[in-house]
């Protein structure tokens, strides 16, 4: 048996999906170049095609066929060299689908294994959203502006190459940074791309993280129900329609909080959320009524609350508020919970205004998508050169 | 006597009267009080249609009748309305049922419990009306129960049996029953219709209870499901299948008690098999020619028997193994074909031969004939040269293991 290599890409649907191929793929064709086995796959159940949805790519690579088999006897590996998050705020973990739960983004690392982020964060800040693990292992960021592009065009900043870069340093038997390069100019006969795996590769660093680092919360789970205690007829009973809400500071009930599913939580599919400026909301329902997720809560006094157990992050309210910084869209990196902001709101009014106006300041710089024809062009030049910083 | 009381004494008498087997069942959705009905021609099963439709035109049935605009659409409403808690029929042959394929697929998967009518007729091309079995044969897999009958009065009774069996909640399933084309969907015979009163002891209402879609109970049918549930979705189809032939003996029992009319044993028939040396198998109504063969060469002192499947679906393998190992050898005869199957077999000759395999009981050859594709008559001489050739099998002299029977060569 020679040795087995197992690396997993988790990324955000439709923004990264192509990213996470190219990762996959490429880690293959290296290994490849020095004579090593290997495949590369999406994890078939995920639905990669919804916005910003965790979903998993993976690269198995064996010293010969033999032990490649080895590692594709089970699908989905139980345990990884590397993870690789594509998207720093990942690390508050993984929420694929319903019954899923929240999974650790280290999971799956085994013990002394390396979490690759890219990130323009600290250690310290991606520690508080990945949670503690029971063995140690290192943490590896690489630095940059978090690459999204859209469902039909690529994004070409580099980041593919940077993290094949730092890969070649981490885990210098599955392949050397002139294999990596070699693939990398065959593939995009990009010269360019190949200086940015290398710069990538001397400048990758790790810091080790220990048991009782990282964030403590315990993440939720379902056991999944046997084939006998489920109903039958594939007929699911519907959720209920919903409550009213209680005002934290008079205990007054009134508005709406609609009932969701309590199997499927979107925690960890945002990138960005909004925060809202109850002070200057005029309630005139565009949030409520244009968000895809129905993720307002109606309070008793009619305004509007974005219940994080529903937001995607998607960004329409904000596109569609008509006052100035009533709803911004933050990055979610700012974040340790997913507690009401009205909540907080009815019970220190200053003190959220000072919590509010201190969020405003990340907005992200990432974007879904693109919203003009060249965006793509425009922003490149900057991330290469966030790239490039030490 | 007054008008009330004719009508009331109408309802509590059986009657005989010459009909086909289309309208036998047709007759029998009358009696069952069928909610909704659709329909789309295709020969032989537009009979039914048919006669349905001169039930609803001359006020003898009450339903919703709907004629689609293909056997998708006939297949997919009466599956949406048997999910709203209505009664449902519905039917088709041959390539018609085929591009019904999808709708049928999703039926047992959603535990509808429909009852179709297949008049079975050959796939084409070429187009051709006449009976062959593939076409109903095509579900066998997917949860569908699968039912042959050779008379018309059978066809009447399965029909009230299988809504019975069907609509009981321990089961939900879908019930096609199988009629052969013309010779049965078109051929009239002397049938006793029985009288609404003992249909209603016999035939419960249909209750869907807590899978019933209605706004007062808000369920979700049909969702995506990924590899975490299908699994176990397909085994809850497996147990429904499984329960089947308990419900059905229960339903036979009772159908006897109620109408008086007893079927033994409900899964398969037998004929002159006490003291048979071989027998003979088949579906549907090649029976007649092969009860008649019997008789002419049981005057000859050939001592042969014949089992008729009645239920394929379930397949009472156990039942079947153990009464096919006190014969010396079995010769089952197909009205369908499975090309490139094990020993180029038709469909029933391989299930047969499987369900002997794990018997515990003696285990006599199995030889396959091919028989009356396209509708061509399985004459009394075809009956004989296949017991022919099952008595060499008997008497260990080697035969090909499948026979095209009645082929002109």
């Amino acid at each position: 048996m020679g040795r087995l290599y197992a690396i997993e890409v988790i990324y955000r649907g439709i923004f990264q999906k192509t990213l996470a191929t190219r990762i996959t793929r490429s880690i293959v064709l290296a290994a490849h170049e020095e004579g090593k086995q290997g495949i590369s796959f999406g994890r078939y159940g995920d639905s990669p095609e919804r916005n910003g949805i965790p979903a998993k790519g993976f690269a198995i690579v064996g010293d010969d066929q033999k032990t490649l088999e080895e590692g594709m006897a089970k699908y989905e590996p139980k345990d990884v060299d590397v993870t690789i998050a594509v998207d720093d705020t990942l690390c508050k973990g993984v929420e694929s689908w319903a019954w899923y739960g929240l999974q650790p983004v280290n999971k799956l690392l085994k013990p002394g294994g390396t979490l690759l982020v890219t990130s323009r964060q600290q250690p310290e800040a991606i520690l508080q959203m990945a949670h503690r693990k029971e063995t140690p292992y290192d943490l590896a960021i690489v630095k940059g502006t978090v690459s999204f592009s859209g469902l039909w065009v690529y994004k070409d900043d580099h980041t593919d190459v940077r993290i094949l870069g730092a890969i070649a340093k981490i885990l210098p038997g599955l392949f050397s940074l002139k294999s990596v390069q070699k693939i990398i100019v065959d593939q995009w006969n990009d010269p360019v791309k190949a200086e940015s795996a290398a710069r990538a590769y001397e400048r990758i660093s790790s810091v080790t993280v220990q048991p009782g680092q990282g964030n403590p919360e315990v993440p939720y789970k379902f056991n999944l129900p046997k084939w006998h205690e489920m109903g039958e007829g594939i007929a699911i009973p519907s959720i209920p329609a919903g409550t009213t809400m209680e005002d934290p500071a008079t205990h007054a009930t009134g508005g709406f909080r609609p009932d969701r599913n309590p199997t499927f939580k979107k925690y960890t599919t945002r990138t960005m959320r909004p925060v809202v400026n109850f002070d200057t909301c005029i309630k005139c329902t565009l949030c409520w009524l244009q968000c895809p997720d129905s993720c307002f809560d109606v309070t008793p006094e009619g305004l509007y609350d974005a219940n994080m157990q529903a937001c995607c992050g998607c960004g329409v309210c904000e596109a569609v508020c008509p006052v100035k910084e009533c709803v911004t869209m933050v990055n979610e990196t700012e974040f340790e919970d997913n507690a009401s902001q009205w909540e907080a709101w009815r019970k220190d009014k200053a003190g959220y205004e000072a919590w509010l106006a201190d969020k405003i300041k990340s907005r992200p710089e990432r974007s879904h998508g693109f919203r003009y024809r060249g965006q793509y062009e425009e922003q490149i030049p900057e991330m290469l050169q966030v790239a490039r910083e030490k | 006597m007054a008008t009330a009381t004719l009508v009331e004494e109408q309802r509590a008498t059986d009657k005989t009267a010459l009909i086909t087997g289309s309208e036998a069942i047709a007759v029998a959705c009358k009696l069952a009080d069928v909610d909704v009905i659709t329909a789309y021609p295709i020969r032989p099963y537009d009979t039914v249609m048919q006669y349905i439709c001169k039930l609803v035109a001359n006020g003898e049935m009450d339903c919703e009748y709907i004629v689609a605009e293909g056997e998708h659409s006939q297949f997919e409403i009466v599956k949406h309305a048997c999910a709203c808690g209505a009664r449902v029929f519905c039917g088709s042959s041959g390539v018609g049922w085929m591009y019904a394929m999808e709708a049928l697929t999703v039926t047992p998967a959603l535990r509808i419990p429909m009852v179709a009518m297949v008049g079975n007729r050959a796939l084409d091309d070429p187009g051709a009306f006449g009976v062959e079995h593939n076409d109903a044969l095509t579900v066998r897999d997917l949860g569908w129960q699968l039912v042959w009958v050779d008379s018309a009065q059978e066809a009447l009774d399965t029909a009230l049996i299988a809504y019975r069996v069907s609509e009981d909640r321990r089961i939900f399933l879908p019930c096609a029953i199988s009629c052969d084309g013309a010779f049965l969907t078109h051929s009239q015979a002397l049938v006793k219709i029985p009288s609404q009163e003992k249909v209603n002891q016999f035939l419960p209402r249909y209750n869907r209870a807590d899978l019933q879609l209605h706004p007062d109970n808000p369920i979700t049918v049909a969702p995506q499901g990924n590899e975490d549930w299908v699994m176990e979705i397909r085994r809850q189809n497996y147990a429904a299948m499984e329960r089947v032939s308990l419900v059905l003996k229960e339903a036979y029992a009772d159908f006897d008690r109620i109408f008086g009319r007893s079927y033994g044993n409900p899964f398969f028939e037998e004929y002159e098999t006490e003291d048979a040396d071989i027998v003979l198998m088949g579906m549907g109504t090649l029976s007649t020619p092969v009860r008649v063969g019997i008789r002419k060469m049981r005057t000859e002192g050939k001592k042969v028997g014949f089992v008729r499947m009645r239920w394929f679906r379930p397949f009472a393998a156990a039942d079947l193994a153990e009464s096919l190992g006190r014969f010396k050898a079995v010769g089952v005869i197909d009205r369908d074909y499975s090309f490139g199957s094990p020993y180029m077999s038709g469909v029933l000759t391989t299930e047969v031969r499987s369900a002997m395999y794990s018997a515990p009981g003696p285990k006599p050859p199995v030889l396959g004939f091919i028989a009356g594709l396209g509708g061509r008559e399985v004459t009394v001489p075809d009956v004989e040269k296949v017991a022919g050739a099952v008595y060499q099998a008997a008497e260990g002299k080697s035969q090909p293991l499948t026979q095209w029977i009645g082929l002109r060569e």
